[in-house]
């Protein structure tokens, strides 16, 4: 009996919420307040990093890999940009969850295509879907506004309540609500039996196969839900800038998501968020220096990254946070020790 | 005689190359039946055309009795065949644990929910504590995969088979590349396996074999040269001579 209770608690383990964690959201938190000249690339931030999180749900977790995720960025923005410029839904949150399902509804029909075959597959045919809609967008250019983008998109206040101010301010809070809300939800699937299942699926296909698992059923699962994720970030893209043109499909946006990704790290969720931090950060160093060679500063750091193997890159940046949370926590559990042999 | 696993006149080809031929096997319920034959023979081929991996060109498959032909995968797994890999097919990166609990989770109808946190069902937590203890694999059950011992990892092979409840289960080279002062786990773990799974094993071994199998045929170039008891296969001929080289008969 004391094993299946162990075999329990070792399970629940996994989904255990640490100190890290919960510094990490009192940090971005307290960005609202102390942070309140930088709302602009915090909200950039925001939606970087739910789009992010939405990549790593395929790529870190199923193994999926990507070089169009644009394609389900571009249309949540664009279903968000129409639905405000023509007035069919003017409540944000609504109209985030439609451009949200609109992308999803995108995800399920292209997820087909994208599993069957191997990664390179993969990666050919996500490009070419992301290219495609891209020149849809081009060649129906009455509807999308073509290069020039869409005119006119004004957002109303989010539920009748919060109108966006110039600052910034109501769009980051908006913007960093939806990701930790996005972020709860996307942390229950990957603790839970499906999550499991699909980290199986990444490891050994064939095993997974094997044992019962519906492979095909939980990839297309996986990449729908991860297409929901893309097009909401696309639709915060679009309510916080007001601004929706043919970028939003473009093929450097896929490949700025996967140098986020590879920076953060795959598989663990909050890869993606902190990866989003670092580079927003680095173009943002980078392209004060040097305007025009900022991208060759990036690209280095991504080759130190690959060279020296992201783990020793981590353990460098993280090591004084990690000490002060040790020397911590070692003091809470001293004092809950004290406490219970008193 | 219920049989538990028939095939009749299976057929399979890759290109000009005839790896199964008119292969017809039945498998008695409770059975333990080996399949044995020399390297190419196409033995591992046999296996992957039951379990669904490959598709015959030609013949039917008929598990207990139903055809499982043009089923996928996890669906015969989920109909009751399972198998055990020549060379393990484990995930690196899980434990023991979670690979268990994927099986148990799956047979259960469970392996789907999203909603819910691992380890919060008890029917599912109790199984995949037996079955970790029956295979001794309870004290590395938190540890990676890819960091156990091999003996450790060979049981943990069977034991994912075993988890998914088969009532065919098709073995393939179980004790494979296992070092000797492992190789007693893996042939107690074998010989332990409940009586009323039916088990098709696919062994190089002789001694594993004939230890074991209570029936077996012989494949050869992808047909079938000869079936019977240990006894009668240990006398035929046409075996000795495929085994002995061509001419030892003579």
């Amino acid at each position: 009996m004391s094993s299946d209770q162990g075999v329990g608690a070792i399970s629940l383990r996994g989904a255990r919420w640490g100190h890290g964690e919960t510094a990490f959201w009192l940090v971005a938190a307290a960005s609202i307040f102390l942070l309140s000249d930088r709302y602009l690339i915090l909200t950039e931030m925001a939606w970087l990093g739910l789009f992010a999180l939405s990549l790593d749900l395929i790529l870190g977790y199923a193994g999926i890999v990507s070089l169009g995720h644009a394609a389900f960025f571009g249309i949540g923005a664009y279903t968000a940009g129409l639905l405000a410029v023509h007035g069919l839904i003017r409540e944000p949150v609504l109209a985030l969850l439609v451009a949200g399902l609109a992308a999803m509804v995108l995800g399920f029909v292209t997820s087909f295509l994208v599993i069957r075959g191997s990664e390179l597959s993969q990666l050919m045919v996500t490009l070419g879907i992301a290219l495609l809609l891209r020149e849809l967008a081009n060649k129906f250019s009455d509807i999308t506004g073509g290069f020039d983008g869409l005119q006119g998109i004004v957002i109303d206040p989010i539920l009748g309540l919060f109108a966006f101010d110039i600052f910034g301010k109501v769009g980051f809070i908006y913007s960093l609500v939806v990701l930790f809300v996005l972020f709860l939800l996307a942390r229950l699937i990957v603790n839970s039996p499906f999550g499991l299942s699909l980290r199986a699926i990444r490891n050994n296909p064939l095993r997974a196969a094997a044992i019962g698992i519906p492979v095909k059923r939980r990839l297309v699962a996986i990449y729908t839900v991860s297409a929901f994720y893309a097009g909401v970030a696309g639709a915060l893209y679009t309510q916080t800038t007001a601004l929706a043109s043919l970028d939003v499909f473009s093929f450097e946006r896929s490949a700025d998501l996967l140098l986020v990704v590879v920076i953060g790290g795959a598989g663990y969720l909050y890869g993606g968020l902190i990866g989003a931090v670092v580079f927003r950060i680095l173009q943002d160093v980078f392209s004060s220096w040097t305007p025009q060679f900022w991208q060759f500063w990036i690209g280095l750091v991504l080759v130190l990254i690959v060279l020296l193997g992201r783990d020793r890159v981590q353990r460098g940046v993280l090591w004084l946070p990690r000490q002060v949370l040790r020397h911590w926590s070692a003091r809470a559990s001293g004092t809950a020790a004290g406490g219970s042999s008193s | 005689m219920t049989l538990a696993l028939e095939t009749i006149g299976l057929e399979k080809k890759f290109g000009g190359f005839h790896v199964t031929r008119d292969l017809s096997l039945k498998v008695p319920a409770g059975a333990r039946h080996a399949l044995i034959g020399p390297n190419g023979a196409g033995k591992t081929t046999v296996i992957n055309l039951l379990t669904g991996v490959l598709k015959p060109d030609g013949g039917r498959i008929l598990l207990e009795s139903s055809d499982i032909a043009s089923l996928s995968v996890q669906a015969r797994v989920h109909r009751g065949l399972s198998r055990t890999f020549q060379i393990n097919q484990l995930y690196a990166d899980l434990t023991p644990l979670e690979t268990i609990g994927l099986a148990v989770s799956e047979r259960l109808g469970h392996g789907g929910e999203w909603w819910r946190r691992l380890g919060t069902r008890a029917d599912v937590n109790a199984e995949i504590a037996a079955q970790l203890e029956r295979f001794h694999l309870l004290d590395v059950m938190n540890e990676p995969t890819a960091t156990l011992p091999y003996g450790k990892q060979r049981l943990l092979e069977i034991a994912v088979a075993i988890a998914t409840r088969p009532r065919v289960l098709l073995l393939d080279e179980p004790a494979a590349g296992v070092p000797q002062s492992e190789r007693h786990d893996i042939l107690a773990a074998v010989a332990a396996l409940p009586r009323d799974v039916t088990v098709l094993l696919i062994e190089h071994d002789m001694d594993l074999v004939f230890s074991f199998a209570d029936r077996i045929s012989v494949l050869v170039n992808g047909a079938l040269l000869a079936e019977g008891t240990p006894d009668e296969v240990a006398r035929d001929q046409r075996v000795k001579a495929v085994y002995l080289g061509e001419g030892a008969d003579a």
